[in-house]
């Protein structure tokens, strides 16, 4: 028994899976066995759409305590805008337009950077700064825009192959992609290294600056990923397509068993997290409470999750 | 003064010259807004501001962060809006529980070592929660006594500046010149050998949370005292704000280095940065990036500085 204990405790992503199953169990009891199947479609869906960002937050978070990337939300709101301007409902403008998010988010990730190396402030205050800045830029640009996704791209993101979607197919390679350059490339390795003692990384003369440059460019780039595929599922952009994401992957990334104080990621955990955010907040809908005390619950749930898998050292 | 001293000066400074220039540059651009009326309508909205950023700064001076201020003081302006109004002794309970839960969360993290920052995410959901409850919709109405106090118009200076002497000086006293002050930043700086001098880690988080409540509640109330009701996200914004206004005062995340004086002149300062591009009659678009570009300018400028004292 303690022996299982001690393996699961070393694969700290198992919980939020079994946490993901038992709500999931819950919803269908409660809504005594209707449409389970759709639930669960629907939450492949929209945990693609969470996966793919909390990625880049997780590798930010592992990057070393402190490190937080506030700028996801605006940058989604910038390249969802983007996206569909350089489409402009042209099929053959699908690529440019993919391309066009993608740089526009690793523009803002670049600039992150920056800021953080000029003119050595926190993280935080970095991304925070740049992402007023970003959401100006957005504001300015994406306000009152009426541009529709090609039909090609709409289909695409909300295609399914054997009944799953696509977008979850798209999320399940990335993090795939995501957990081999962690395990395997000097990148990852570094990354790793970083957050777990930056002084011991640069000794080992490891390219400190340049993975925490790389670091915080993937995290925008794939929010900027992310901001298109929203905006061609949503069937068009609006400013407020990135709110939720700015706390929802910092409790992904958490309660997937990533450490907030660095040095240590959890891949699988990002899939199991994001799927039992999206299955409590189904489970709270469908058992018909109102919407304040949803939002009570899914607090409660969340310190409850971190308070009782938590336990190591705080360093914020 | 040698070259380094001038330099550590000038960094210490900084907050107050920043607010020195953004208030010259909107007198140029609008001689009116120089005046009693033009000063209060400018800077009262600083007001709960700085509670807020007060607040956050007792969490930061612990290497703590708090992302429920935010919300915790837009459901202390539901409370306010509603309870307070109708039943004012249970309106009163309402707010000594949030008080007493603050304290309870940091006994929370620091008996289980949780990260602050995810705690207080979860935390943000439940005073939402809570807030919508109360108020699924914008209304209520604030206490007569509340809003008459918050319009009071005293002698020679607009009542936001007697806020901000008032906080500077009390925060200056608790922080920097109490024994409480000493063990506040001791345990931001060296929270072990703050535990073996014998005090009680458990009981100083407890204080610390218990203080930001209490802060964030009295946030809560004068705003609800300018706005006059309640919206279960009147202050959502607040959250990053206040850490925001609490780093352009000179604090830091680590090590117990937080600046009373500092925070209540960037809450100030980011105030007048909101309004600062309607004075000057630019796109309301960029207000919001007026402010991530008046940060960064603060930062770049303080960076600046202290290469300068490095160097020197």
């Amino acid at each position: 028994m303690t022996n299982i204990r001690n393996r699961l405790g070393s694969l700290p992503w198992v919980w939020s899976f079994v946490g993901a199953f038992a709500t999931w169990l819950v919803t269908l009891v409660v809504s005594a066995g209707q449409g389970g199947g759709q639930v669960l479609t629907a939450a492949l869906t929209f945990s693609a759409f969470t996966v793919l960002v909390s990625l880049g937050q997780m590798l930010v978070i592992t990057s070393g305590p402190g490190n937080v990337d506030l700028s996801i939300p605006s940058v989604i709101a910038l390249s969802s805008a983007v996206s569909m301007l350089v489409m402009n409902e042209q099929g053959a403008m699908i690529v440019p337009g993919i391309l066009a998010a993608v740089a526009a988010g690793a523009a803002v990730g670049l600039a992150n950077y920056g800021l953080i190396r000029v003119l050595r402030i926190p993280p935080i205050i970095a991304t925070l700064s740049s992402s007023l800045i970003t959401t100006s830029v957005a504001i300015t640009i994406g306000r009152g825009l009426k541009i529709k996704p090609p039909d090609a791209f709409a289909n695409l993101v909300t295609g399914k192959i054997a009944g799953v979607p696509l977008l979850a197919i798209l999320a399940l390679l990335a993090a795939i992609a995501i957990a081999i350059v962690l395990e395997r490339t000097v990148y990852g390795r570094t990354v790793s290294a970083i957050g777990q003692s930056r002084r011991v990384a640069r000794l080992a003369d490891l390219r400190v600056e340049w993975t925490r440059l790389l670091t915080y460019v993937a995290s925008a780039g794939l929010a900027g990923l992310t901001g298109a595929l929203i905006a061609g599922f949503a069937g068009g952009n609006s400013l407020d397509q990135g709110e939720e994401y700015l706390l929802l992957t910092i409790a992904v990334v958490v309660i997937g068993g990533t450490s907030v104080a660095g040095g240590r990621a959890s891949v699988p955990g990002i899939w199991g997290a994001a799927l039992f955010m999206f299955l409590i907040v189904t489970m709270l809908n469908a058992s018909g409470i109102p919407p304040g005390l949803r939002m009570l619950f899914t607090g409660l749930i969340i310190i409850a999750v971190i308070a009782i898998g938590g336990g190591e050292k705080a360093l914020r | 003064m040698s070259r380094q001293a001038l330099f550590a000066t000038a960094e210490r400074l900084l907050p107050a010259i920043t607010l020195g220039l953004l208030l010259a540059a909107i007198f140029t651009e609008q001689p009116r807004a120089m005046s009693y009326f033009g000063l209060n309508l400018l800077l009262s909205l600083a007001i709960p501001i700085m509670f807020a950023t007060l607040a956050q700064m007792m969490i930061i001076a612990i290497n703590d962060l708090d992302l429920s201020i935010g919300s915790y003081v837009s459901l202390v302006a539901c409370i306010g809006s509603t309870l307070l109004t109708s039943q004012p002794w249970l309106g009163a309970l309402a707010l000594v529980c949030g008080i007493a839960l603050y304290a309870a969360v940091g006994a929370l993290i620091e008996w289980r070592r949780l990260p602050s920052i995810v705690v207080t995410l979860g935390l943000s959901f439940v005073w939402l929660g809570l807030a919508v409850t109360l108020l699924p919709t914008p209304g209520g109405k604030a206490p007569a006594w509340l809003s008459g106090s918050m319009r009071a118009q005293p002698a020679f200076a607009p009542l936001p500046i007697y806020f901000a002497a008032v906080l500077s000086l009390v925060g200056w006293l608790v922080v920097s010149r109490s024994s409480f002050g000493v063990i506040l930043r001791g345990a931001g700086g060296n929270a072990r050998s703050v535990a073996r001098a014998g005090w009680s880690l458990l009981g100083i988080r407890m204080a610390v949370y218990g203080m930001a409540g209490l802060l964030g509640t009295i946030s809560g109330l004068c705003l609800l005292g300018l706005t006059t009701s309640g919206d279960a996200n009147l202050a959502s914004r607040y959250t990053l704000v206040s850490i925001a206004s609490v780093i352009l005062g000179g604090g830091s995340f680590i090590g117990g280095r937080v600046f009373p004086v500092g925070a209540v002149l960037g809450a100030m300062t980011l105030t007048l940065a909101a309004s600062f591009l309607t004075f000057m009659r630019i796109n309301a678009d960029w207000q919001i990036g007026a402010q991530g570009f008046i940060l960064v300018a603060v930062l770049a400028l303080r960076a600046m500085l202290s290469r300068g004292r490095e160097a020197a």
